[in-house]
């Protein structure tokens, strides 16, 4: 469990770690952000990056920034950012709560909210929030700037679209209604586990029935999205059992299930229809 | 002789190992370095099963910083690891070469290692090394029909029976019969500290020595010294701080033989520190078992004969302790109830999986699941609840001693005290049993499935034949105590110190207590079968009893005192009632240099049995299949805690990783052999969220009759019922006797049992 050789480079500005980017990321030059995901692959030697950009020096990465319309999350910020509130909208609260069932206390002190994006583990919680959410991506390299929708980044099990020589530099999560609801609920073996199928719904009241239901499903398939037949069981009905149910059900029943040696495609899509009604349950609580 | 003034045995003193841990100055393996050390790496077989047809290594050597590669040819004059307990003859020719030489039998075995500059480059060219291996069909399951382990022998070793009584006559006056078919899932005792073995020679002394032992050294000095030709006096085991043991680590693997040989031979000191991937595939796995069990019962459910007949999944090949888990499965499985008719049949298999060896609790973590499963069903057969069936089987206190008519590791069954019914009172009156019933009836009217279970036990402990202990008062007041005892971090030092400290009449703390190095004492066991306290403990009393009467004597010259009429007093000799003058105990040993020093030994042929009881709550969500501990006691009667606080360390801990078995950790492989839990991601470990607060009740109504302080070791009781304990909650919660019939419940088994209804 000792990687192997590798040269990592130090850039301080954003234009110098694009440019070194763009230089190595022919001989499998990688991004080093956290390292919470990547040093643990490397260890195993599941991945042998020639080159590491470590870009934890890069100045401006920093930041979380709310302009009113969107949340700018950059590729600097870690999970531990957001165990409080970093905005009062309440997407601020809704960060918040999702944070806390991400790893561990240490690993949300390193890991970043971007980094996890460019990982795309199939479980992630930040991947379902920003799927969700209808997040943008901004990515950059030396070529110039791309803006990826959550919807089109994935890329199946711990892929995306970004490209080798592109730095996924900020997130932009829109901001949410001031009366929106949410609810998140996921279930993993122990306590920090990836999850074995979470979910994150939001959706507003009009005259006492749903509207603007967002349903997000993550960990049950090769990428976290938005299940369109559990949000049509939501919208224009009264918040409760009978509705929820039937959200569960269906986003059980849309969904292709992953496979694994723990946890087989039917008690994934039994799972799903629990995670769903769950969280979709917490949103009242 | 008066009574010591100062009482340790008994008191919950604080760790005297802990001052260095918690400091920062514990060395463990990886600690230790010599200038000029080599780094080795095992190369190991990524096929289940398959014939080694050759081995590259040219690439490797030509890599900068690579010193060697060594294959079978390089050790072939090595023997097979040789067994250090219950050897059966037959199992011999099933042990493991210290590298592969015709066939490959398991995922990690190793076939071939590096030796280079640092780890790293070792990394780099043991990737480089390329193994032609013509694979084989793998045996995966020890309930298969038996195949090939090479050309003239079949996977089944050896089939072990144990049995009393006239079991078919039972069977045939039975009023009903029970049976059942259960299974316990492979897991191991995981340390935190992974292996690690560093071989150096010194050629000054002609001597060489090996770093990083654990748990048995003078057993590993005097056998690894066989394997290669070395002496008592010119090869030596030291023992650094360990992190963990659990019955797996410190016993001999290949990678600490070829450390040994390999600095022999290349007289370079060679550092091997396994990692955590390796460790998941190396080292010792254990527990898997599948039981077909049946008990003939009368009309009210007391048991008449039990037969049983199971498959041992050992892995690839016999290792140290050869039929030790399976020979305990069987002689350990009747507990504390009356089985006036028994027969254990158990099939050692191999299976193309790591090999097996004891993991705390070894063969009773098993066999109490199978018992006590066995036990709620016979329950449900005759419609009684889970305490009054027990109270119906178990063995009296009137019956102690009581011979079982079973041998085990070389020493019959006997147990030597016990009082299992008033345990058994005294756990469900900590349990609140009564109001617990009546708590859990109300929220399964609400529609939660909350349960709760109980199981019954007796450990093993205090394992024989003999252990020795030296002792000394420095010139400098300090005193020593040298034994071949190991520790694995069960505080050791403490209770040796605690014990002679009270026997001596002096200050816990001013004992020094030197273990685990074989050049200090010539012979010792170390510490497994939770034998220490027990063994080295009476060994320390009776090596103080004689450092005190020989203090005494020595001191009576000087004082012109009558030594009967001396006492020692927190390391003072004082007269008796105080009067006239004393003499510092380190005074005394400035005046006789040399003089004050011990030695006794205290040989055993029986084992002393503790006895426990644990009893579980949990609820289970049935719609996802998670399981929640919300309540867990565990009453264990130790005969004597010489340190409360390290009796309730060692039961809780075990609980955790008796948790482990019950609800997480499981060795899964894919149908072609391929290990599938190779790190802590796939391999769960319950963590400090999963392991529920617990309760402890250490008794101490039944001391042991054979040794003087009443000593019975604590080791193991934490894990042993666990499984057995929650599978019964679970059951309960469900309201369907008889749910569980394997561990670990997963949420996907479990959730499957749930939609069944
Ligand atoms: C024990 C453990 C438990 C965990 N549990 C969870 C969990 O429950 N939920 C969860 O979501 N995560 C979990 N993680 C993963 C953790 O959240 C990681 O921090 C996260 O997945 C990756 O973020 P990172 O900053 O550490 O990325 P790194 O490890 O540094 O990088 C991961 C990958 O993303 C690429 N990358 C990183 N940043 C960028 C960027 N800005 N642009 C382009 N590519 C980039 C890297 O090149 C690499 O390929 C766990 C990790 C551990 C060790």
């Amino acid at each position: 469990m000792k990687p192997a050789p590798f040269v990592r480079h130090v850039p301080r500005s954003l234009d110098e770690a694009l440019k070194i980017l763009a230089e190595v990321a022919g001989d499998d030059g990688r991004i080093l952000a956290g390292g919470q995901s990547l040093v643990p692959i490397m260890a195993f030697r599941l991945a042998k990056p020639a080159h590491l950009v470590d870009i934890n020096e890069v100045e401006g990465l920093d930041k979380i920034a709310d302009d009113g319309q969107t949340l700018t999350i950059g590729a600097r910020v870690r999970h531990a950012a957001f165990h409080k509130p970093v905005t009062a909208n309440p997407l601020g609260a809704l960060l918040a709560y999702v944070a806390r069932h991400i790893a561990h206390y240490p690993i949300r002190m390193r890991g970043t909210f971007c980094g996890s994006l460019a990982h795309a583990d199939p479980s992630s919680e930040w991947c379902l929030t920003a799927a969700t959410l209808d997040a943008v991506m901004i990515a950059k390299s030396v070529k110039g700037i791309r803006e990826i929708k959550a919807a089109s980044f994935f890329d199946g099990i711990m892929s995306t679209h970004l490209k080798e020589d592109e730095l996924l530099a900020e997130v932009r999560l829109p901001l949410l209604p001031a009366d929106a609801k949410f609810g998140f609920y996921e279930f993993s073996r122990r306590a920090g586990d990836f999850a074995m199928s979470a979910s994150l719904v939001t959706y507003r009241l009009d005259g006492g029935k749903m509207t603007d239901a967002r349903v997000g499903l993550g960990g049950a398939e090769a990428s976290p999205r938005r299940i369109a037949e559990a949000e049509a069981q939501l919208n224009g009905k009264a918040p409760g059992d009978a509705a929820f149910r039937a959200a569960g059900e269906a986003a059980s029943a849309a969904i292709e299930p992953l496979e694994d040696h723990q946890t087989d495609a039917a008690y994934r899509r039994d799972l799903v229809k629990v995670v769903v009604r769950r969280a979709l349950e917490h949103s009242l609580k | 002789m008066a009574e010591p003034k100062n009482k340790f045995i008994g008191r919950s003193v604080p760790r005297l190992e802990d001052r260095p841990l918690l400091t920062g100055r514990g060395r463990f393996a990886a600690d230790v370095n010599f200038p000029g050390q080599w780094a080795m790496r095992v190369v190991r077989s990524p096929v289940a099963h398959g014939r080694l047809r050759g081995i590259d290594a040219a690439a490797a050597l030509a890599m900068d910083g690579v010193h060697a590669v060594w294959t079978f040819a390089d050790v072939a004059h090595l023997p097979p690891i040789p067994f250090r307990l219950t050897g059966l003859v037959e199992l011999e020719p099933y042990r493991q070469h210290v590298l592969a030489s015709e066939y490959v039998r398991y995922v990690g075995e190793p076939v071939a290692v590096v030796f280079a500059a640092d780890a790293y480059i070792a990394e780099d060219a043991a990737e480089a090394v390329e193994l032609d291996i013509e694979p084989l069909k793998p045996v995966m399951k020890a309930t298969d029909e038996p195949g090939p382990f090479d050309e003239s022998k079949r996977t089944e070793p050896s089939v072990i029976v144990k049995s009393y009584g006239d079991v078919e006559a039972a069977f045939r006056q039975a009023d009903s019969i029970v049976t059942l078919e259960l299974a316990v899932g492979r897991h191991s005792g995981v340390p935190l500290e992974t292996r690690g073995a560093i071989g150096f020679y010194n050629e000054a002394l002609g001597r060489l020595e090996m770093h990083g032992a654990a748990k048995v050294p003078h057993w590993n000095r005097d056998t690894i010294g066989r394997m290669l030709g070395r002496t008592r006096d010119d090869f030596q085991l030291f023992e650094g701080h360990v992190g963990g043991g659990f019955g797996i680590r410190g016993e001999i693997y290949p990678e600490d033989v070829i450390v040994c040989a390999a600095a022999l031979h290349f007289k370079k000191p060679i550092k091997w520190i396994e990692d955590r991937r390796e460790h998941l595939i190396a080292a010792n796995h254990s527990r898997q078992q599948t039981h077909r069990i049946r008990a003939a019962i009368d009309r009210k459910g007391r048991i008449l004969a039990i037969d049983d007949e199971f498959f041992h999944d050992n892995g690839a090949y016999m290792r140290t302790h050869a039929a030790t888990v399976p020979d305990l499965a069987a002689a350990m499985l009747p507990g504390p109830y009356r089985v006036p008719a028994y027969r254990a049949t158990g099939h050692i298999r191999l299976t193309n999986k790591t090999p097996c060896g004891t993991y705390r609790a070894p063969g009773r973590y098993e066999s109490t699941f199978v018992r006590e499963r066995l036990i709620d069903a016979i329950a449900a057969n005759v419609g009684v609840n889970k305490v009054e069936i027990r109270k119906r089987n178990l063995l009296p206190q009137s019956a102690m001693p009581y011979a079982l008519n079973l041998d085990t590791l070389g020493t019959h069954i006997v147990y030597d005290s016990g009082d299992y019914a008033l345990l058994l009172d005294k756990a469900l009156e900590r349990a609140g049993w009564a109001k617990l019933q009546k708590e859990i009836a109300k929220r399964r009217a609400n529609g939660e499935k909350v349960g709760a279970g109980v199981a019954m036990f007796v450990e093993k402990s205090g394992l024989g034949p003999f252990d020795d202990v030296r002792l000394e008062i420095k010139a400098d007041g300090g005193i020593e105590l040298v034994t071949g005892a190991a520790s694995v971090g069960q505080g050791i030092e403490t209770a040796m110190a605690q014990i002679c400290a009270e026997t001596l009449g002096v200050d816990y703390a001013t004992i020094n207590v030197v273990h685990g190095q074989t050049d200090r004492i010539g012979r010792g066991l170390g510490a497994f079968a939770s034998r220490v306290t027990v063994m080295t403990g009476e060994a320390t009393r009776r090596a103080s009893e004689r450092l005190r009467s020989k203090a005494l004597t020595l001191a009576a010259e000087l004082m012109q005192a009558d030594p009967e009429q001396l006492d020692i007093v927190d390391g003072e000799i004082v007269r008796e009632g105080g009067a006239g003058p004393s003499m510092k105990l380190s005074d005394l040993a400035k005046a006789k240099p040399g003089e004050l020093i011990a030695e006794d030994s205290f040989e055993s042929k029986h084992m002393v049995y503790p006895y426990g009881v644990h009893v579980a709550a949990v609820r289970v969500d049935a719609e996802t299949g998670a399981v929640a501990i919300e309540k867990y006691v565990m009453a264990y009667d130790v005969g004597r805690a010489v340190n409360p606080t390290l009796v309730e360390g060692q039961i809780a801990g075990g609980l955790a990783q008796g948790i482990g078995g019950a609800l997480y950790e499981e060795f899964l492989y894919d149908e072609g052999g391929e290990p599938l839990s190779v790190t802590f991601a796939d391999y769960l470990m319950p963590t400090a969220r999963e392991v529920p607060p617990s309760s402890i009740l250490i008794t101490e109504d039944a001391p042991s009759p054979l040794n003087p302080l009443g000593l019975k070791g604590a080791g193991e009781g934490g894990t042993n019922p666990v499984g057995a304990a929650i599978a019964s909650a679970i059951d309960d919660a469900l309201q369907r006797p008889g749910a569980i019939v394997s561990l670990p419940v997963t949420p996907q088994r479990l959730r499957a049992i749930c939609a069944k209804t």
